[in-house]
């Protein structure tokens, strides 16, 4: 190991502040772009199946309209 | 061929002519903002010489970024862009005609005033001329760029704020070229070789952009 | 010689590719990471000049290459979407831009942050970094671009000639910079590259590099397969799909 405790991993020598400011910003980054990619696939998904459902009822009406 | 490209030529100016504001527009724009400068920065003669080049080019950038929306925009909004697509000719060297007329009315204005502005400036006398000559070379350049992004936009509502951030990043090396050349010609030492990347440029975009801009207006215009 | 790569021009067989591709590249990512992170951050000497600090190259080196790689297969995928006119290579442009786009933020932003430590200042327009800043931009005009189209067969090929137009400016605009940058700034280059590394400070990085990539590939086909499912909506293949998603999870 190149630290001798978890202390001076964080510490990183001094440079700390900017070796966690870089990670923590990147792993920010990738993760929003990991969720927003994630919910824009869930959100079509269900805008197809909310269209599905409703072309559903609109025929089941116009089949109903006939038989009132 | 040249025949139609005189007609459009002189089509555009006649036009610019009856909406004169159009070209002094932009040109107004480029005085007052390179006249804003030494008031807000301070009168120091050999900090505005400084800085001179950089602040010419970037009031010429802005104010060609301002004249762009006549390019296309009123032929897109009266149809006569779509004529201009139906004629049998082609429309790349159509489009060169338009640049052309465009960069008489806006870039040769921009030209001719830089010397009054080189002398508010405080620039050295014997940079008057890479300044001309960088201009001259790099406005055209500028008014090819610009029309493959109007060309791009035209058809969108918000076009102009992304004209803008399309226009930008093209820009910069003739900004960077430019203000190197004259800086050379300020400490005396040759420019030659700036320049003729510069004119290398201008070379490429006359070649290249006309198609770029054919294809782009044949996606706007749909 | 190239008829097996003609159905793929269909979108649902690109769809269908895409989502068998998906799984190997999360975990080639997730492999990647965990394996480079820790040999980077763990296990891998303090440099001798900058100690610690310089551990941030494991992801500021493989986030700028890997933003010039994703520009690089935009421009090939427009070039190929305006020769052919296939349109699945704009969608692919579509999903590509974010990714690059989010990459060389991150470039730029752990760039300045190793700089302060080592240079004094968060920002010196330094040749590399002035491109990287240039690059973010040109990302921005496309993603814009396609954005502001409501005919999306249109943003294709709008962004497609615009990432044609940025590919032929980028080189012009690294070698002006660096022209501009050397005049001003006389003799002082940072040395960045890696030729001169030890090889237990070099292997983490190759391997943070491969991970970028997997992770490139990954998000660029799940967004890939996203554009495709969003432009395909009204066939009756993604009808079908989103059935049996439903039945499957009833």
């Amino acid at each position: 190991m190149a630290f001798e405790s978890i202390g001076d991993f964080i510490a990183m020598g001094g440079y700390g502040f900017y070796v966690w400011l870089s990670y923590g910003l990147t792993f920010l980054a990738l993760i929003i772009l990991v969720v927003n990619s994630v919910a824009k696939k869930n959100k079509i998904l269900k805008n197809v199946a909310q269209r599905l459902s409703r072309e559903q009822r609109i025929k089941k009406a116009q089949n109903m309209e006939g038989t009132l | 061929m040249f025949k139609v490209f005189i007609q459009v030529v002189s089509k555009e100016l006649k036009g610019a002519f009856r909406r004169q504001s159009d070209i002094l527009n932009p040109v107004w724009f480029f005085i007052i903002v390179v006249t804003l400068f030494p008031l807000g920065i301070g009168t120091d003669p050999i900090l505005l010489a400084r800085i001179a080049p950089g602040i010419i080019w970037v009031a010429a950038l802005l104010a060609a970024l301002l004249s762009f929306e006549r390019l296309f925009k009123d032929d897109f909004i009266d149809g006569s862009l779509e004529q201009l697509m139906l004629m049998p000719h082609p429309l790349s060297w159509l489009v060169s005609a338009k640049v052309f007329a465009h960069w008489l009315l806006t870039g040769l204005p921009i030209l001719f005033v830089s010397p009054l502005l080189a002398v508010f400036l405080a620039m050295e006398p014997t940079t008057y001329f890479a300044l001309f000559l960088t201009l001259l070379i790099g406005t055209p350049i500028l008014s090819l760029l610009g029309a493959i992004g109007v060309a791009l936009t035209v058809g969108l509502r918000k076009g102009g704020i992304l004209l803008s951030l399309i226009m930008l990043p093209l820009s910069i090396p003739i900004l960077i070229f430019s203000t190197m050349a004259i800086d050379a010609a300020a400490y005396g030492q040759s420019y030659l070789g700036l320049l003729a990347l510069l004119g290398a440029m201008l070379v490429t975009s006359i070649t290249l952009a006309p198609f770029a801009i054919a294809a782009s207006l044949r996606v706007s215009v749909s | 010689m190239w008829k097996w790569l003609h159905p793929y021009a269909k979108p649902e067989r690109s769809y269908q590719l895409a989502g068998k591709l998906l799984p190997w590249f999360v975990v080639a990512t997730i492999i990647t990471f965990v394996v480079g992170l820790g040999w980077g951050l763990l296990f891998a000497p303090a440099d001798y000049q900058q100690g610690d600090s310089f551990r941030i190259i494991y992801i500021h080196v493989p986030a700028a290459m890997m933003a010039m790689a994703a520009y690089s297969t935009m421009a090939i995928a427009a070039f190929i979407a305006l020769v052919w006119q296939i349109r699945l290579a704009e969608m692919n442009i579509a999903a590509i831009a974010p990714v690059g786009a989010v990459f060389t933020f991150i470039a730029l932003v752990t760039g300045a942050a190793w700089g302060k430590p080592m240079w004094g200042a968060w920002w010196v327009w330094d040749a590399r970094l002035t491109s990287e800043l240039i690059l973010l931009f040109v990302y921005l005009g496309i993603i814009a671009l396609y954005n502001a189209f409501s005919d999306k067969v249109l943003a294709g090929r709008a962004a497609s000639i615009l990432t044609l137009v940025g590919v032929i400016n980028l080189p012009i605009i690294h070698y002006s910079v660096v022209w501009w940058n050397t005049l001003h700034q006389g003799a002082t280059i940072m040395k960045l590259d890696k030729p001169s590394m030890a090889p237990e400070m070099l292997w983490p990085l190759i391997i943070m590099i491969v991970g970028f990539a997997a992770f490139l590939g990954a998000v660029s086909l799940l967004r890939f397969r996203n554009e495709i499912l969003a432009r395909e909506s009204h066939r009756p293949w993604v009808s079908a799909l989103v059935t049996d998603k439903l039945g499957g999870e009833k």
